[in-house]
């Protein structure tokens, strides 16, 4: 594997196999870096974080925003160092098989899917809601929403299964009008296009309705805002620059981030109550509703769409990556190696991650799909802490090239193991009995793995980059 | 010599392929669909509810009526809706054997494995 080729055609090596080993084409740049994780990302103002208000009240959904916003600007710093040195299709699951080993790239790569796949049906999930409620304020209530579930998935498969350039370029479009809402509501409201007020009352009435216990709770959701903002790093096989486009990708990405959520929680603390907020669906939706503005109820029904069909787009394209890695490195059955002939798209990945997401999306809430996502994303932001400091353990600042190189370690990865923590407990309130199903499901993951799947693999091939021998081994 | 891995044959791929999927859907979605697992948000509800009795001011009532919850019994359940954050230490503790307890487990795993692949990558040449 070439990392540093640019060449935007299809390559080919040959396999230990003798056969014609197919590539994913390099042909995506810093805009489609920035739209895929922005657009997994951006749905995340328009649904999910408003969890965090009903587990904190309104003061801890803004402290969980910013809390959240620290942990992610680790993440991001972390991720651009360790992502642009080990630039490869899998993101973190390559960097967890050169650094850590072969096991924890397996749950790093089950982390990855996990955290997406759950994510997409949490989309799904709110696009049939969305539908419904729409058809509700039409006089049509009682929308039968399972096939416009189906109908999301098994597009945006089809989508990703036809070529990765013209699903991120849709991405790139879509994302960008779904942000674009979010700034014309703040304004608009700001100008005094709501027919009700700003209201903020509630932070001087009821400030802490849990008391500062509500703060750390709330920060459980609070990941919503940013999760997935990692995922820029999972399409490192298919950019054209990766040193380069992968942390500037990825910072643009959190800022935008940053400057959404902020805005978000201001218009939506601002136009419903926060106990309704605490629950609801759609919550931008629902503020732009509150508005009483027809054009900013479409802007953001437009919005919200667009916002899960991103999100949505985004998951299935990284989710499919990372299985992929894993079939093509043994981890899982090679079978889900293959490079489509034709599309250069990891189509067995894409095709069997669908039923997974459906069953999800069918037979599960909101809230528990969205906190197994948010789980398998802390799991995998843990793994960055001493990933980091291993990285430059076995190989120092100066033994081997690094696109970039973040500042004040290892403050970042201390911080971030920090507040991974604190998030643990917080899931652990009221959502204990997730946390608990979860790790069983990992632990059970590991064992397998290691007893059982680990024999299929080659060992010395699960180390490609052209480094030295890594210190102290 | 190299290690040289056996060659897994279309059905064993199918079987771990569906001890994969036991395993995703018996941990995770089981729990949900048997109602074992679940937030512990509950309603507090208060008799004859009005809005002022629900702590609602007038903005905010303005804002449930464009929400279309015009009738504060209606909205009652929602506002006095609230988690239970009391817990047992010991449960805790459970939580935090399982997540450190799991990550030293694949680390220590891992290195075992990893210090096999270095082997064969560096000290063959």
């Amino acid at each position: 594997m070439t990392l540093s080729s640019a060449e935007p055609t299809v390559q080919a090596q040959a396999s230990t196999q003798g056969g014609e080993r197919l590539q994913l084409l390099r042909v995506l740049g810093p805009g489609h870096v920035w739209a895929l994780g922005v657009g997994i990302v951006l749905v995340g103002e328009y649904m999910g974080w408003n969890f965090a208000v009903g587990k904190g009240g309104m003061i801890a959904g803004l402290v969980a925003c910013w809390l959240a916003g620290l942990l992610y600007t680790c993440v991001a710093m972390i991720d651009s160092e360790v992502t642009s040195t080990v630039a490869a299709a899998g993101g973190q699951y390559a960097q967890a098989k050169h650094i850590v080993g072969p096991l924890m790239a397996f749950n790093v790569g089950l982390f990855l899917v996990m955290a997406y796949t759950m994510l997409e049906a949490a989309n799904a999930i709110t696009i049939g809601f969305l539908l419904d409620t729409v058809a509700g304020l039409q006089g049509h209530s009682g929308l039968h929403q399972p096939p416009f579930i189906v109908l999301t998935v098994v597009f945006l498969a089809w989508l990703n299964y036809r070529g990765v350039l013209a699903t991120l370029t849709f991405n790139l479009v879509i994302t960008a009008i779904a942000f674009l809402a979010i700034i014309l509501l703040f304004v608009s409201v700001q100008l005094g296009a709501s027919h009700v007020p700003l209201d903020f009352s509630a932070i001087s009435t009821d400030p802490l309705p849990y008391g500062w216990l509500g703060i750390l709770a709330a920060l459980h959701f609070g990941l919503w805002y940013y999760l997935g903002i990692e995922g820029t790093c999972q399409a490192a096989e298919e950019v054209r620059s990766p040193a380069r486009s992968l942390p500037y990708g990825t910072m643009a990405g959190i800022m935008t981030l940053l400057i959404a959520a902020t805005l978000t929680w201001y218009v939506c603390s601002g136009l419903i109550p926060w106990e309704y907020l605490g629950q609801a669906g759609t919550p931008l939706f629902d503020a732009a509703r509150v508005t009483g503005s027809t054009p900013l109820m479409v802007l953001l029904f437009i919005g919200t769409i667009f916002s899960t069909l991103a999100s949505a787009n985004g998951c299935i394209n990284d989710a499919s990556r990372a299985w992929f890695s894993m079939g093509r490195d043994r981890y899982l059955p090679s079978w889900f190696g293959a490079v489509h002939p034709k599309y250069r798209t990891p189509y067995r990945s894409i095709v069997f991650l669908v039923p997974i997401a459906l069953i999800f999306a069918l037979g599960a809430p909101l809230d528990q799909v969205v906190t197994f996502s948010i789980l398998s994303g802390l799991l995998g932001y843990t793994f960055m802490t001493f990933n980091m400091v291993m990285f430059r353990r076995k190989w120092p600042l100066g033994t081997i090239k690094r696109g970039y190189v973040h500042p004040f370690h290892p403050f970042p990865a201390i911080l971030l193991l920090l507040i991974c923590a604190a998030t643990y407990f917080a899931v652990f309130l009221g959502y204990g009995s997730q946390l608990i199903a979860m790790m069983c499901f990992y632990i059970l993951a590991s064992l397998w793995f290691h007893f059982w799947r680990y024999r299929f693999v080659r060992r010395g091939d699960q180390f490609t980059m052209p480094w030295p021998r890594p210190q102290g081994c | 010599m190299a290690y040289q891995p056996p060659k897994q044959g279309f059905v064993g791929q199918i079987v771990d392929v569906a001890v994969l999927l036991v395993m995703t859907v018996g941990a995770l979605y089981i729990p949900l669909y048997l109602g074992l697992a679940g937030a512990a948000k509950t309603p507090r509800p208060i008799e004859n509810p009005t809005w002022e009795a629900l702590g609602q001011n007038a903005a905010e009532q303005a804002q449930w009526q464009a929400l279309g919850i015009a009738d504060p019994a209606a909205a009652s359940d929602i506002v006095t809706a609230r988690f239970d954050y009391s817990f047992s230490w010991a449960a805790l503790l459970v939580m935090a054997v399982l997540v450190i307890g799991y990550f030293v487990l694949v680390v220590r795993l891992s290195d075992k494995e990893y210090r096999d692949v270095i082997a064969e990558r560096f000290d063959r040449k």
